[in-house]
């Protein structure tokens, strides 16, 4: 119940991660980390600009923290794979979140292709963190081609309409060992809450915090939600009843002289 | 079912009766709702939508926030060639007009893409006039090939290809098509396109569906504003890229909304109002969220800087409409532009406003 958070073989103490993307500004990025003590942040490997004309994302990025580069803008595995292969030459290191999307109306993952490419990755040595639809036989197979977690989402990604996949996303934390983050449509600091009481490892939350209008205060909260839900969860939830306990319990007879 | 056939299912349609029936609830409820229909599109870009810009442009605002972030992706044109075998009214590269044709050469366009990847700009955006013979497929690719190295992201606007040619420039390392159809209406298209080979209206509005069959990974549609009633081209570009993106939902998809600007020998140009602009962008983006909405240097800087809260999330900088604009300023212009600033000043721009300038979004694989 109290165990560790240990991804790739590090242990991770924030459950909160965040991400890079929809800022108005690439400084507050540093801020946000800062006040929320992230450990892990994602950024898109397409933002990343390796050359010295511009400024560089990577810069904004605390040198403690752990990058997890994805690979938004792939459609297929093999674009996943190149993505995250160009990653690592680029001193990104092995960490690599796959998106693999190919339906731009409301960016859902498709699992088939997520599969493949986790497979392949993880077997090159990459620690795979593979963001998918919540589904308990695509999870399995993840976890069957190495993946480090899954990463089932809340809800379509940038809805922030919080917890709506719950049933499906509790069944795969029931059911599957490695760590369950829930990422993308987590709204609001109790849905983050929720889910970590649901008993998530962790939560990626990036527009909920990116697009407030106090980014780093809305990460402070976040960070708070997210403990909160997760000591909730470890010290066992007392049980919700619909119905008064009977003041005549119908087994009582069982205890008398008949 | 291609495009055309659907087009042509609106193309008596009643619009002034859709048009004249909207009032204030509709709009209300039409932002309120998660999915806005076709019908509920023509509400919003009705006359009669109009004192109600306000509410449109918050919702369109929270869109974008939602879909893009507080930020503007930034590009700009080269232009290669204004070699031109048409007669288009409205173009400063008419083949009719006595204008220094210039084609660059291979060295000419890796100078001029040093000069660009200077300011730092990733997203490039190739054009040509519309001439096979001058610019094939082959100078075409060429160029692309010579300026993969120094641009993360290579769009072509050019004549409509064939899908086996868009596949040849795909696989030459371009990732964007922007094609606009100038004007939806055929009546007009021919009047507007005296002769040359984009008389031939169908070819043209095939094109973005040619290159998405062929794995393109963003397109770009857009009518020229002022060829036609703006309400109804707006309408069947709405329509247009609906069509698109649901049977490509793999392509990114974007708007352009050009208006057209006085160029060399133009004498037809409908002066299009700020008004109608904004209502007719909102309306868009209402209507497809999820598109890319792009604004161009026709714009000047002060409309353009009102326009980032409004849902546009890509725009041009640092930009020359002319051959070569960039290494010396002698070739002609296609069209006038209006904001003159420089990447940097675009930059400040966006920041001024509240939203991060990107300069890189993609990454070549």
């Amino acid at each position: 119940m109290n165990k560790d958070l240990i991804i790739g073989g590090k242990k991770i103490k924030n459950r909160l991660l965040t991400g890079t993307g929809k800022y108005a500004d690439k400084k507050i990025i540093e801020k946000v980390i800062d006040a929320s003590n992230c450990e892990v942040v994602t950024m898109a490997l397409r933002r990343v600009d390796f050359d010295k004309t511009n400024e560089n994302i990577l810069d904004y990025i605390p040198k403690s923290c752990t990058l997890l580069p994805n690979t938004s803008g792939a459609r297929t595995a093999d674009e996943a794979v190149r993505i995250a292969r160009l990653s690592r030459a680029a001193d990104c290191g092995n960490w690599v979140k796959i998106e693999v999307i190919s339906d731009m109306k409301y960016l859902l993952p498709d699992n088939e292709e997520t599969i493949k490419a986790t497979k392949i990755l993880a077997d090159e040595g990459f620690v795979v963190l593979p963001y998918m639809n919540p589904d308990l036989y695509t999870a399995r197979k993840l976890v069957e081609a190495g993946a480090a977690t899954v990463m089932p989402l809340g809800a379509p990604i940038g809805t922030n309409k919080g917890l709506k996949t719950e049933e499906m996303i509790k069944i795969i934390i029931e059911e599957i060992d490695i760590p369950v983050i829930v990422d993308a449509g987590i709204g609001k600091p109790s849905d983050a809450c929720k889910a970590m009481e649901l008993g998530a490892d962790a939560v990626l939350v990036n527009t909920a915090i990116a697009t407030s209008d106090d980014p780093v205060k809305m990460a402070k909260a976040f960070d708070l939600a997210v403990k909160a839900g997760r000591i909730a969860y470890e010290s066992k939830l007392g049980e919700m009843s619909n119905q008064a306990v009977a003041s005549s319990p119908l087994t009582n007879f069982l205890n008398e002289a008949l | 079912m291609s495009f055309y056939n659907l087009f042509k299912h609106y193309s008596d349609f009643d619009f002034e009766k859709r048009f004249s029936n909207v009032n204030e609830g509709d709009i209300r409820r039409i932002i309120s709702q998660e999915v806005v229909s076709r019908d509920d599109f023509l509400k919003l870009i009705s006359p009669k939508a109009q004192p109600y810009l306000e509410l449109m442009a918050k919702k369109a605002r929270a869109l974008s926030l939602k879909h893009f972030g507080k930020a503007v992706t930034l590009y700009t044109p080269m232009y290669l060639s204004n070699y031109c075998n048409n007669k288009c009214v409205y173009c400063s590269f008419n083949a009719n007009h006595e204008i220094r044709r210039r084609r660059l050469i291979e060295n000419e366009i890796l100078k001029e893409g040093d000069i660009i990847a200077q300011t730092g700009l990733k997203h490039l955006l190739i054009l040509t006039g519309s001439s096979r013979q001058a610019t094939p497929v082959k100078y075409i690719k060429r160029a692309v090939e010579l300026l993969k190295d120094k641009f993360e992201s290579i769009a072509i606007e050019i004549y409509p290809l064939h899908p086996f040619e868009y596949k040849q420039l795909i696989e030459a390392g371009v990732d964007g098509l922007t094609i606009y159809q100038e004007v939806y209406n055929e009546e007009q298209y021919k009047k507007v396109h005296p002769s040359g080979p984009k008389r031939d209206y169908i070819f043209r509005l095939n094109a973005p569906e040619s290159a998405c069959q062929e794995k393109i990974s963003t397109v770009n549609i857009g009518a020229l504003l002022g060829l036609h009633d703006i309400r109804k081209e707006i309408f069947y570009l709405g329509l247009h890229g609906e069509y698109l993106s649901k049977k490509y939902p793999d392509v990114e998809m974007s708007f352009s909304l050009p208006r057209l600007k006085k160029a060399k020998g133009s004498y037809f140009y409908n002066e299009i109002n700020n008004k109608d602009f904004v209502q007719l962008l909102l309306a868009l983006r209402i209507f497809l969220p999820f598109f890319s909405i792009n604004i161009s240097t026709r714009e000047n800087a002060s409309f353009r800087r009102h326009l980032i809260h409004l849902g546009i999330n890509k725009m041009s900088a640092g930009v020359s409409t002319a051959v070569g604009g960039h290494i010396d300023q002698k070739g002609a212009a296609q069209f006038e532009i209006d904001d003159h600033g420089t990447v940097n000043n675009v930059k400040m721009m966006i920041r001024e406003e509240g939203f991060q300038p990107v300069m890189k979004d993609w990454v070549r694989i």
